[in-house]
């Protein structure tokens, strides 16, 4: 789970990282007044959506007065902010975060993520803040230092100061700075982030180290036990699909190609996927009912598909286990009477019980296209398309 | 032989009263693997499924016997579940249950490095279909009939596309030795190559095919120690070609986050190690079969 910017920044306030002055506002005349409040002379407009690259796509506002910020803020507000992270569709801006500019004098970059070699806690840090990881990996790799984290006993004082020199943080500040990072790893570690990335971490004219940018990002398995975690979640900032699916235990991520999927396991729908792409069609979604593949899910999964505008074909491709095929065939056969489907619809069974399944498919009024083998069904999808 | 268990093996069930742990109990059973009892706290001394239950694992090892376990846990209680099995001499132990943090399993695995290599318990999974030693043992979840007994060893993050590669080898009168699913979670119990080293040492077993997916390095290091310890051939299904970076496709494990990690990089530096790749999932069953034979696809 993502969070904002504004959000992640009180996190790490409250782990002891200094942050610029600041308040989430929802108009503009919020904003002006927030301005007013902050005092100064110069402020940030930032457009709160959960993306990165918002400067470059014009949602980071520097005002010079209380009227610029209101109408930056104006601006702003109710509009959809497309980066080059967000897919052409945008995300919509429905808050955006009233800062007082900071004097910069050094930008840094500070990230930690899960490292799945050595399963522990990598931090990554660089002297090039303000570029993204992948852009200071490619154009200025020396600059980059990292440090692995003994997960059993957390960060050290030497690493964070190691850290702080080997980005050559003037001696009086490394206390600081070293308070800083061990800051951003409590909270990696003690809310069960999946990744902190503080772009930039800045030395300002006055010698402060603050956090200007923050993204974390959440275990989905760990926020039964993160509640205040779990409370910042803006779906408005999700794909509609995919919230309605999370919300009733599908796994779906919604693509750009006309054949829509259902199938049982995430593996098996990676790989039908793979085979639609080799038959010539592309996926319009990954869609994963679990191994299971309970005939209420098979509804739902239905449903979650047919509000798919994109999609001119269904595949359904289900490897019994447990779950024996003639359950699943009267659960497909209990959602096509319950769901309109104006596409055609290929049905490839496997499994317990294949035989039972494919009887009560054919039995049933419900038209269909039955299909035998994997290939055989991305085959016969793609040709449907043609239909 | 095979790896992980056989026929002989001990098996109690960690959440054995439960639904979960009952049904599938019953359908172990049923497989003909030798289940010994189960483990809820707090119901020790009564009889279920005409087996004895114990409060502790501890116990349950010393008055069984047993040297495997499954868990049948919530996730929130599975990394506990695991380390009391892991102190009580358990040497295989397999975690169904999909959801358990990742934090939760980096403490888990910490916390295993206390013993020696001889006394260290295998985890298998999170998020997993479990193992299954044909005609011999199941401590899994997965349908048994669909596998045949024989000598290909099978690793897969993925259950029903482990099934699907266990049918097509059925389909051509080709079997399996053990199946091996080491689960879709970004920080697993076992990796590929801890299990394909077992493969190796196995002498029934004389191809191994794993499947895995987009995510992690775990099938390009599992790619490079065939490289330079095996003599077996090694067959690689690769899922995810049409996977979008930066997205979770189903599996938490499942994300394209960094070079080496899609499925046409993976596919690429697995050839470098000389892994047979099987182009696409349709052909899983015929790339082993040609392995077998000895031609190079």
């Amino acid at each position: 789970m993502d969070i904002h910017e504004y959000q992640a920044k009180k996190i790490l306030s409250g782990f002891g990282v200094t942050i610029p002055r600041g308040g989430i506002v929802y108009s503009p005349e919020n904003a002006e007044n927030k301005a007013r409040e902050l005092g100064g002379s110069k402020w940030v407009v930032k457009a709160q959506v959960h993306s990165g690259a918002r400067g470059k796509a014009g949602g980071i506002v520097v005002c010079k007065s209380v009227l610029e910020v209101a109408q930056a803020a104006d601006r702003l507000l109710g509009k959809k902010l497309v980066t080059n992270q967000t897919g052409p569709e945008g995300k919509i801006i429905n808050r955006v975060y009233i800062e007082e500019a900071t004097d910069i004098k050094q930008e840094l970059y500070l990230g930690l993520v899960f490292d799945r070699s050595s399963e522990s806690i990598m931090v990554v840090a660089s002297t090039e803040g303000g570029m993204s990881v992948e852009e200071i990996s490619k154009k200025k790799p020396e600059t980059i230092i990292r440090s692995k984290i003994e997960v059993a006993v957390g960060m050290q004082k030497f690493q964070a100061r190691e850290i702080a020199f080997g980005l050559g943080i003037e001696s009086k500040l490394i206390a600081r700075a070293a308070d800083t990072i061990i800051g951003c790893y409590r909270a990696f570690s003690e809310l069960d982030a999946t990744m902190v990335e503080v772009n930039p971490l800045v030395i300002s004219n006055q010698d402060q180290i603050l956090a200007l940018d923050c993204k974390m990002s959440f275990d989905n398995n760990a926020l039964f036990r993160r509640n205040q975690v779990s409370e910042l979640r803006d779906k408005s900032q999700e794909n509609p699909n995919e919230v309605y699916a999370s919300d009733r235990g599908l796994n779906y991520v919604s693509l750009e190609g006309n054949i829509g999927n259902i199938i049982n396991g995430a593996g098996l729908a990676m790989a039908s996927m793979d085979m639609i792409k080799l038959a010539g069609g592309e996926p319009a979604n990954f869609l994963d009912v679990g191994g299971g593949a309970t005939p209420e899910k098979i509804v739902k999964a239905f449903k979650l598909i047919s509000m798919d505008e994109k999609v001119k074909v269904i595949l359904v491709n289900i490897f019994a286990g447990i779950n024996r095929c003639d359950w699943v065939a009267e659960g497909i056969v209990q959602a096509l009477q319950k769901i309109e489907i104006k596409v055609p619809i290929v049905i490839r069974l496997a499994g317990t019980n294949v035989d039972k399944g494919n009887k009560i498919l054919k039995e049933s009024k419900i038209n269909y296209i039955e299909a035998n083998t994997l290939e055989d069904a991305a085959n016969k999808a793609v040709k449907a398309l043609g239909k | 032989m095979s790896v992980l268990i056989d026929k002989k093996t001990k098996i109690i069930i960690q959440g054995f009263t439960g639904k979960m742990g009952s049904f599938h109990a019953e359908e172990m059973i049923k497989y003909g693997s030798n289940v010994v009892g189960g483990v809820t706290p707090g119901k020790g001394g009564m009889k279920h499924l005409n087996l004895p239950v114990f409060n502790t694992v501890k116990e349950a090892v010393k008055n069984t016997g047993a040297t495997a376990s499954i868990l049948f846990v919530p996730p929130a209680f599975a990394a506990d579940s695991a380390m009391e099995a892991a102190d009580a001499g358990i040497k295989t132990c397999v975690a169904i249950v999909d959801g358990i943090p990742s934090h939760d399993m980096i403490k888990i695995k910490r916390y295993m490095r206390r013993y020696s290599k001889i006394d260290k318990m295998t985890l298998v999974g999170p998020n997993c279909a479990g193992v299954i030693s044909p005609g011999k043992s199941m401590l899994g979840i997965m349908p048994g009939h669909i596998y045949k007994e024989g000598k290909v060893g099978i690793i897969g993050r993925s259950g029903t596309l482990g099934y699907e590669a266990a049918q097509q080898l059925k389909n051509l009168n080709i079997g399996v030795s053990t199946s091996v699913g080491i689960g879709g979670d970004p920080i697993n119990g076992s990796s590929f190559k801890d299990i394909i080293e077992k493969f190796e040492e196995d002498n029934e077993t004389e191809a191994v095919l794993m499947i895995g997916e987009i995510g992690g390095p775990q099938e390009v290091t599992a790619g490079k120690f065939a490289k330079e310890n095996m003599k077996k051939p090694v067959i690689a299904y690769i899922a995810g070609l049409t996977a979008p970076k930066g997205r979770v496709m189903g599996h938490a494990g499942a994300i394209v986050s960094a070079y080496g990690e899609s499925a046409v990089e993976k596919v690429e530096l697995l050839k470098e190690s000389g892994v047979i790749i099987s182009k696409n999932p349709s052909v899983m069953g015929e790339t082993v079969k040609s392995a077998l034979n000895g031609k190079k696809n």
